[in-house]
């Protein structure tokens, strides 16, 4: 497989680096892959841009920060004005649509997914924004299972909010399947 | 990540964890009791997980006031026979100087985590460097040796926590465990290997029965010290102070002449016992890189990459940085053209190497002293311009 970097940024206490930490361990535990996971640390972990950095690999990873990113998710406008040079050419940008605007400079594929709304709409819980994020991550990236991510969350999270954790990821992957079919934003 | 015969892959048994959680698991399974602490980032998970962890395992975890009491705190626990440790950064293990000379005098086995943040003093709570390497060694005013170990990724800190436990007790000495604050907080995978796969050493406890005469210090013909739980069977003195083999304090010069070299030469006549690397590439490589903890990724990383064009980089990672291993290092400089000291620092561990070689003048240093990891193209740059390439 080739080596992916991910850059997850958003604002802090979406729940960006949890949804980061939940594919990078994921990825170690279920799927036989190495992963490494970093975050910032200090003011912008507390408002402010924040970032978190996943390396995938079925190599040995010794470099743990991304530089240059092949998976780029932005889940405010910050994050995406702070970020998007770090976007490799040709990368994938993932960010939400009603919270990130005026992406169409990047040279990237784009896609733009109403994550925020979408779960505003059908779960009404936006603490599971960043699962659905995840779901929508996985799904477009396709090196994580949506099943070996579902696997960690039921490990990690309270048995009470396994059917909503499970339907924000499901939701995820739902809105990219729906942007393959229509094709567009 | 490196791959070692102790560890065989089980799905329980891989874990995705902190480089500071992966510290507590290797302390614990050292078999660590006692704990006290003051939390301090980047170290405060090491403190967390000692918290949560070591009342489930029979030990006891205490939050203190301070770096200082917390030292002397663990100090008191060892010599009551448990195994024990703290952990802090920058300005706690500076606090801790005092109390760590007195656990190089009074041989107290004991090991202090500084996970290593931006200094001097409050510095960059947040950020990655190294510039605690010196403080390590010559913290502690006075003459002394002391033990100081560090790695750069998450197989290794388990591996080396327990090692810096087995040398606490087999030379009967405070060891400091370097982490970084990069190695500290990333996560990536770990084995945990099965008990018992890597030996441990237990406190060498005296023979000598209860109500005989025992010498605390007098050590053993091959150099180890015996202890007796204080408190329990013997009773003996312990000070910071120059003292006889029953502790008891002393000014004679042949004695003060003694404990000195005693003090010095268990760790330094060790230092092949003590030295612990990793070489890759070393067989034909004409550039050496040298470097240690999280630094020492950015080194591999460059050195597997420029194998793959063909250019022959090797690395040499140092896990033990004190006593420093020189003659290991000078060997590895011999036939090279030039040497990279690649460390996040003014360059501490650079000096050392320069005094170890033959020709110091081909001895280079790749730094970075901004906070941020040092990368590979840093790296690069920096070979490029020693051959005269440009950047």
């Amino acid at each position: 497989m080739e080596k992916t970097r991910f850059l997850f940024s958003g604002s802090g206490g979406q729940g960006v680096i949890t949804a980061a930490i939940l594919m990078a361990e994921a990825a170690v535990r279920f799927e036989s892959l190495n992963a490494v996971q970093t975050q910032s640390y200090g003011a912008a972990a507390r408002g402010g841009a924040t970032r978190s950095d996943v390396i995938i690999w079925d190599k040995p990873i010794y470099f743990p920060k991304v530089t240059q990113a092949n998976v780029l998710v932005c889940l405010t406008q910050e994050a995406f004005n702070k970020y998007q040079e770090t976007i490799r050419p040709g990368g994938l940008l993932i960010a939400d649509s009603g919270l990130v605007k005026n992406t169409e400079k990047i040279d990237a594929r784009r896609m733009q997914l109403p994550m925020y709304a979408a779960v505003m709409d059908t779960i009404k819980k936006p603490v599971v924004f960043n699962l659905c994020m995840l779901g929508a991550v996985i799904s477009a990236t396709e090196i994580v299972s949506v099943d070996s991510v579902k696997r960690l969350i039921a490990e990690r999270f309270a048995p009470e909010f396994h059917k909503t954790n499970e339907q924000a990821v499901d939701l995820g992957a739902a809105l990219v399947q729906e942007f393959y079919s229509t094709g567009r934003n | 990540m490196n791959k070692t015969p102790e560890t065989t892959e089980t799905s329980e048994n891989i874990k995705f964890m902190q480089g500071n959680d992966v510290c507590a698991q290797g302390a614990l399974y050292a078999g660590v009791e006692f704990f006290a602490g003051y939390p301090i980032t980047p170290s405060t998970e090491i403190a967390e997980q000692m918290a949560m962890q070591l009342p489930k395992h029979g030990g006891k975890f205490m939050q203190m006031e301070d770096e200082i009491s917390s030292l002397c705190a663990i100090i008191g626990a060892s010599l009551t026979g448990h195994k024990v440790m703290t952990a802090t950064s920058g300005p706690g293990f500076s606090l801790m100087q005092e109390a760590l000379g007195y656990a190089v005098m009074a041989e107290i086995p004991c090991v202090i985590v500084n996970v290593m943040r931006g200094g001097p003093s409050t510095g960059l709570p947040t950020h990655v460097g190294q510039g605690d390497v010196n403080q390590a060694r010559y913290g502690v005013h006075g003459d002394h040796a002391i033990i100081a170990l560090t790695a750069s990724n998450h197989q290794d800190i388990f591996r080396m926590t327990v090692e810096a436990f087995n040398f606490a007790e087999t030379y009967r000495t405070p060891v400091i465990l370097l982490l970084d604050e990069m190695t500290g907080h990333l996560r990536e995978k770990v084995v945990l290997p099965e008990p018992g796969a890597i030996p441990l050493v237990k406190r060498l406890r005296t023979a000598v029965s209860n109500g005989v005469d025992y010498h605390p210090y007098l050590p053993r013909e091959d150099g180890r010290l015996p202890m007796s739980d204080f408190g329990e069977h013997h009773r003996y003195n312990v000070t910071g102070l120059y003292h006889d083999m029953w502790g008891f304090p002393s000014e004679d010069p042949k004695i003060v002449y003694g404990l000195i070299r005693h003090l010095f030469d268990k760790i330094e006549n060790n230092i092949h016992q003590i030295a612990r690397f990793r070489k890759y590439y070393l067989k034909d490589a004409d550039i050496l890189l040298i470097s240690y903890g999280a630094a020492a990724r950015s080194a591999l990383h460059l050195v597997e990459n420029r194998r793959r064009r063909g250019e022959k980089l090797g690395l040499l990672e140092l896990q033990t940085l004190w006593p420093f291993p020189g003659e290991i290092i000078r060997e590895a400089c011999r036939n090279v053209k030039f040497t990279i000291v690649v460390e996040m620092n003014m360059g501490q561990v650079l000096e050392q190497v320069r005094l170890s070689v033959d020709t110091p003048e081909k001895i280079f240093l790749a730094n970075r002293i901004d906070g941020e990891l040092i990368t590979p193209t840093d790296i690069r740059n920096i070979k490029r311009v020693i051959q005269g390439k440009g950047i």
